[in-house]
This record gives C-alpha cells, sequence and structure tokens, in this order.
C-alpha cells in the first residue's frame, strides 16, 4: 500500500530569520548582552573620571546607583513609578480598545472610513506634545489627563494596525466560513479575530511604548507625581544623579511592558510557537 | 435522465455575466443538468470555462445572473460540503478542531461532534496527526483534512473545486484513489470540478464538458465503467475509450 507514504510532517525553515537571530541571541549568548552592558558601564564611569565633567553634567554610575538604592529605599521611586505605570496602562487600555473597535467598523466599511479618515488624519497631524498643555488645562494636572495623553497617542497606530488586520482577512477562508452560514460573532470569533491577531498585537506592541512616552510628556507639561515629574524636579534641583534613575525606570518601564505584550502575542498564538 | 422529481440538485439554465467597469464578461452560458443522489459527477474544460464560478453559484457563494438552482432535500436548507483547490484550513486550529468547526458553527454539542469527526480523521487516515498545525501538513494531508471537514456535516451535496490541482502528479494520482474509496464509503452525491480526465472518468458516474469562454455544456457522457471501482481500472480498454473521447470533445 502506498497510501501512507506521502504521510510525512513536513518541518518547515524558521521563516522568521530575524526572530530566530535575536533570540539565538538571548538564549546562546546571554553572556554577550552583559558583558556588552559592563563595557558600557565602564566606558561611562571613565569619561566621567578622566574628562572630569561635574556631577550635574554626568553623574558618575556609582552615584546614579547610590541614588537608585536611597530613592528605592524612602519609596519615592516605587511611588512615582506606580503613578507613571497607572496612567501608562490606563491610557493604553483605553486607546486600544477604543481604536479597536473603532478600527473594525471602519475595516468593515469603506464608506466610514471615506467619510471619518481625514478627521483622524487630521488628530494625528497636530503633535500630542503641543496639544498636550491644553489637555492639562482643561482636565487639571492629575492622573487622567495623562491618561488622555496616553490613549490620545495610542489611538492611532492602534487603529491602523486594527484596519489592516481586519482587512487581511484572507479572502479563501472568508468563502470556507460563508459556506458554513455562521452569525456575524461566529465570523469574529471564529476567522476574523485569529487572523488579525498578529497585527493587532504588533499595534499593541508600539502602542506600549508610545503610551510610555505619552506620560511622560503629560508630566513634564504639568504634574506634582510621576517619573516625568521626578525629572523635572532633578533638572530643577541639578540633581542628574535623579534624573538618571527615573530615566533608567522608564526605560525599565517600556522594556517591560513590551515584553508582556509580546509573550501575551506568544500565549495567545500558540499555533506560532510550535517552529 | 433523471426526472426533476428525483433529482437532488436542480441547474436550470444558469447563465453568469461579471460587469467589469470596462467590459462585461460572460462566464456561463445557459448551463442545465440535474444531479440524482448519490452521483458521481465531474465538470471538466479548459481554464476560464467558468467551473469554479459554477460551482461558487451552486454553494450559494454569489448569485448567477440569469436561471435558478434547486435542491430536493429533506432538510430545510441543504448542506453542502465544499472543498477548495486551496485546502484552505485555518491556521489557528490543528487538524481535529478543523474538522469540527462546522458543527461547531451549528452549535453541536461537543463530545457527539469530536466522536464524529475522530471517526472522519480514521476515513481519512490521518490519526495520528489530530493535534498538528496545518503549516505541519504536507499539501496531501491538508486536503484530507479539507474533505474530512466537508464530510462531518453529513452533506447532501459535496462541491469539489479542483481539490487536487494544487498537488504534484503522483500525490495527486494517489488521492483520486483515496477519494474513490472515501466516496464509496459514504456515498454522497458529488460534483468535481477538475482539469484531469483520467481523474473524471476514474470517480464518477457522468462526467460534464464545459466549453471555454462562455462556459456552455458541451458534452454529457455517462461513464459505463462498473462499479465498485478500483485503480486499475484505468489500464481496461473501457477507460481507454472513454478517455479518447472526452480528449477530442475537450479539443472542440
Amino acid at each position: 500500500m502506498t497510501k501512507y507514504t506521502e504521510l510525512s510532517l513536513t518541518h518547515r525553515q524558521h521563516s522568521n530569520p530575524e526572530v530566530s537571530f535575536s533570540e539565538k541571541l538571548v538564549k546562546h549568548n546571554g553572556w554577550l548582552v552583559l558583558i556588552s552592558l559592563l563595557l558600557a558601564l565602564g566606558i561611562w564611569s571613565a569619561v566621567v573620571n578622566w574628562g572630569n565633567l561635574p556631577a550635574f553634567v554626568l553623574p558618575s554610575p556609582s552615584a546614579v546607583w547610590q541614588k537608585f538604592l536611597l530613592s528605592l529605599a524612602n519609596g519615592t521611586l516605587i511611588h512615582h513609578t506606580l503613578v507613571t505605570l497607572s496612567e501608562v496602562l490606563l491610557g493604553l487600555f483605553a486607546g486600544s480598545c477604543l481604536a479597536t473597535i473603532t478600527g473594525y467598523f471602519l475595516a468593515r466599511s469603506a464608506s466610514l472610513e471615506k467619510i471619518l479618515s481625514p478627521f483622524l488624519v487630521a488628530s494625528q497631524a497636530v503633535p500630542t506634545v503641543a496639544i498636550a498643555p491644553l489637555l492639562i488645562i482643561w482636565f487639571g494636572s492629575g492622573m487622567s489627563s495623562k491618561v488622555l495623553i496616553c490613549a490620545l497617542i495610542v489611538f492611532f497606530p492602534v487603529l491602523v494596525n486594527t484596519i489592516i488586520g481586519f482587512r487581511a482577512v484572507p479572502a479563501n477562508l472568508k468563502d470556507l466560513m460563508l459556506s458554513l452560514h455562521p452569525n456575524r460573532w461566529q465570523m469574529l470569533k471564529y476567522l476574523e479575530i485569529p487572523s488579525a491577531l498578529p497585527i493587532l498585537f504588533g499595534g499593541l506592541r508600539i502602542g506600549a511604548t508610545l503610551s510610555v512616552i505619552g506620560a511622560v510628556v503629560g508630566e513634564f507639561v504639568g504634574s506634582d507625581q510621576g517619573l516625568g515629574f521626578l525629572i523635572n524636579v532633578g533638572r530643577g534641583q541639578y540633581d542628574m544623579p535623579l534624573v538618571f534613575v527615573a530615566i533608567f525606570s522608564l526605560i525599565f518601564l517600556a522594556l517591560c511592558l513590551y515584553s508582556i505584550a509580546l509573550m501575551a502575542e506568544r500565549l495567545s498564538m500558540p499555533w506560532k510557537r510550535h517552529r | 435522465m433523471i426526472t426533476p422529481s428525483e433529482a437532488l440538485l436542480t441547474v436550470d439554465h444558469i447563465s453568469m455575466t461579471f460587469t467589469d467597469s470596462r467590459e462585461d464578461l460572460d462566464a456561463l452560458q445557459d448551463v442545465s443538468f440535474s444531479l440524482s443522489r448519490q452521483e458521481f459527477l465531474s465538470i471538466l474544460g479548459p481554464s476560464g470555462s467558468g467551473k469554479s464560478t459554477l460551482i461558487r453559484v451552486i454553494a450559494g457563494l454569489i448569485p448567477a445572473t440569469q436561471g435558478s438552482i434547486s435542491f430536493c432535500s429533506n432538510r430545510a436548507e441543504p448542506k453542502i460540503g465544499l472543498v477548495f483547490q486551496q485546502a484552505n484550513l485555518m491556521p489557528w486550529r490543528n487538524v481535529l478542531q478543523n474538522i469540527l468547526l462546522p458543527l461547531e458553527i451549528e452549535g453541536i454539542d461537543h463530545d457527539l461532534a469530536e466522536k464524529k469527526a475522530l471517526e472522519l480523521v480514521h476515513l481519512v487516515g490521518l490519526e495520528e496527526f489530530i493535534h498538528a498545525w496545518p503549516d505541519e501538513l504536507s499539501g496531501g494531508m491538508a486536503q484530507r483534512v479539507a474533505i474530512a471537514r466537508a464530510l462531518i456535516q453529513d452533506p447532501d451535496l459535496l462541491l469539489l473545486d479542483e481539490p487536487f490541482g494544487s498537488l504534484d502528479a503522483l500525490t495527486r494520482e494517489r488521492m483520486g484513489v483515496e477519494l474513490l474509496r472515501i466516496w464509496q464509503a459514504s456515498q454522497k452525491a458529488v460534483i468535481l470540478v477538475t482539469h484531469s480526465i483520467s481523474e473524471s472518468l476514474l470517480l464518477s458516474d457522468r462526467v460534464l464538458v464545459l466549453s471555454s469562454r462562455p462556459g456552455k455544456i458541451t458534452t454529457d457522457m455517462t461513464v459505463t465503467l462498473p462499479r465498485p471501482r478500483l485503480e486499475e481500472i484505468r489500464y481496461s480498454d473501457e477507460f481507454i475509450r472513454l478517455e479518447r473521447k472526452l480528449r477530442n470533445s475537450l479539443k472542440d
């Protein structure tokens, strides 16, 4: 019988060499990353030591480290980080939810997109940084104005990705679904969402990093807490170590959010993981 | 000849014109035929003869410009199982989940559905691969999954639109034999669209030949080969005679 001869698994090559390369780097060359970090620290202290730079221009790594331990111990760092984190998360959530829902309807209706797109594009032509002062005046210097700025900055990239994602649903799979007479919800659940998911997550990842920027911009313009506020305070007092601690915290925050989004992406798409 | 009352499907004077902004394209012209229960019908024709259009019209995916399609089924809405040239499996569902999809949409109890799905997995010989993802499958295996998925609703009619068109020649022949076995086990009414004369002869009770654009039925030939058939029937004199006859009618 020749019946089963073709039943052999075809093992695919990695279809995305870029991802597999960076994965390899992290997996097998973790020490390389560590060395490069240490090297950067070394150069930094060398510049400070031999360049005779005053601490209010460039503080030494050890000064920053001490400042970090101090602000961690007295709770300031955690407090301000949590404030920024909540702004970022709330804004990201509100912005991407709204963008995904709007994007879904825009993707379905070409005429709706034609009517709304001039407004959407115009809203993007105005840099969020420029209207941040207005929003602070209108919504106060509390958290709500920052959440709004984050949501605004997140909205557009997530919206665009949502439209692209839902438009890119393969026509042949759509035909197949239609032949099974699904209702609107089943169409969404069995075809449109899983099909758009990779692109939706791409938008979410961009949104996550942008949201951090939005929160800091808002805090710069007017606030009394958050990491952006901390940077402002540090700058005002020529306390450069504090500025550096706040900046590193922001980088850490953005990296964490990005990795969480990446992890959620992997977990929710097991069919992409097996390779 | 089948009287309309016995027919499962009656295709009545179907014409199809695609209207473009610049010109009209006549894909099908006055196509009529009927299909009885358990009949295996093949539609042969050159590329661009509107074969796939005809399948899409019968499946209800696009409305015909003229004419009508009627089903005589005990069910309120006739169930149609579709298999396309591409397997069209959902990449995010494993083999078993893909086969289950039609029943999930229908809202059938999951345990019952799974029992049925496993029977079909057995029928198409994919027991070892029920948890594999579609992109781990070869083309022939993916097409078996698609056939199982089309059969799970126990359809009144199975529409196969060049199901082996994207497979290599050897796999394709083997899949033809597989389909023969599957059909002999399930006894469904089938319409198979194909480019392959020998495939249509091996499988069908009847072969329709469509002319090139606009598609019209030029030949309606009953396949006078005995059933049940085995692959070896390809070498019989009758098979070769019918093959020559079909090849000639495709030339006209």
